[in-house]
């Protein structure tokens, strides 16, 4: 991080650039919004620009293109939790609670007790 | 008794403390907002129709431009003080205080509209995760807004006594304030426009 005051001065300019690029992203997003894709392809344009908005603001104005490598190592750590976070919703695709074990298998054998 | 490390750098970090601790806080707040987009996803992903075009988005763009412009007053307001300029810091940390209440105005809008209609967070999953996503969201913004308001004012005057401490924390409000806009920058597409 600029600490040095004409080193932030050269700063402004940028800080005003990103600015103007989050607008634009936004306008943006909103754009394709309005173009109706399919669902699938909507979601992935809207988070590839938010993402890509997102990283402008913490790259620049959180000035995470120049920091200290134990904010580094600590948003690492935290971007690991956070995928695994992310996964979590996967393992509901594999979730049983609730539901019967071997439901075919106990329908047969239900059948076969009824026969006899 | 002095605090060590508030303005000078600790030598095994090469940061202030405060630097660490607000970045291990907004950690921390990564995962609880995880916490809920991961909610969103399996809510979302389980239901068998999803509502679109439930929500105002022009007033949700109007409220992102506002946000956005939040953070670049918010960066200024810092640079201003780097370059010794306390004019400039207290325009534009003014500006950003005020733009974070016309945030905040257009969302209790948005908020009575949906109570109008009858639409409380037990009416559909989607009211009742768009409320909490956006209720937690509001409540950081009011809390930014709570620390802008004390360095505006009672917290102020250490500029005079300390001021590489004061721009430090002008620093810790900015990069808090930064992060409550990065969230917003996920919220509006994710509730507003998919």
């Amino acid at each position: 991080m600029h600490s040095d005051p004409a080193e932030v001065k050269k700063s402004v300019r940028t800080y005003l650039m990103v600015g103007a690029a989050l607008y634009v992203g936004t306008v943006i997003t909103v754009a394709v919004n309005q173009v109706h894709l399919a669902v699938p392809l909507a979601i992935t344009v809207a988070l590839i620009v938010a993402t890509a908005k997102g990283s402008l603001v913490a790259g620049v104005f959180m000035h995470l293109n120049h920091e200290k490598k134990w904010i580094y190592g600590s948003l690492i750590l935290t971007a690991v939790f956070f995928m695994v976070l992310m996964a979590v919703p996967i393992l509901t695709v594999g979730d049983t609670i609730g539901t019967p074990i071997h439901h075919e298998m106990s329908g047969a054998a239900h059948a076969g007790a009824e026969a006899h | 008794m002095d605090i060590p490390y508030i303005v000078e750098e600790r030598p095994d970090t090469g940061l202030a403390n405060g630097k660490l601790g607000i970045w291990l806080f907004l950690a921390s707040e990564v995962m609880l907002f995880g916490a809920l987009f991961s909610t969103y996803i399996i809510l979302r992903t389980g239901s068998v129709e999803w509502p679109h075009g439930e929500l105002n988005v022009w007033l949700g763009m109007f409220n992102t431009f506002v946000l956005i412009g939040s953070s670049v007053t918010m960066v200024m307001a810092w640079a201003s003080l780097k370059m010794h300029d306390w004019a400039k810091h207290r325009l534009f940390l003014t500006l950003t205080l005020l733009l974070s209440a016309v945030f905040l105005v257009v969302k209790y809008f948005e908020y009575a509209d949906h109570f109008a209609r009858g639409e409380y967070p037990s009416h559909s999953t989607f009211v009742a995760i768009y409320f909490t996503l956006t209720g937690l969201h509001g409540l950081h913004i009011l809390g930014g807004m709570a620390v802008m308001g004390y360095l505006l004012g009672p917290g102020a005057k250490m500029y005079k006594t300390h001021p590489e401490q004061f721009t430090n924390r002008i620093e810790y409000t900015g990069l808090y304030w930064h992060f409550v806009d990065l969230v917003w920058i996920f919220l509006f597409p994710v509730l507003y426009l998919l």
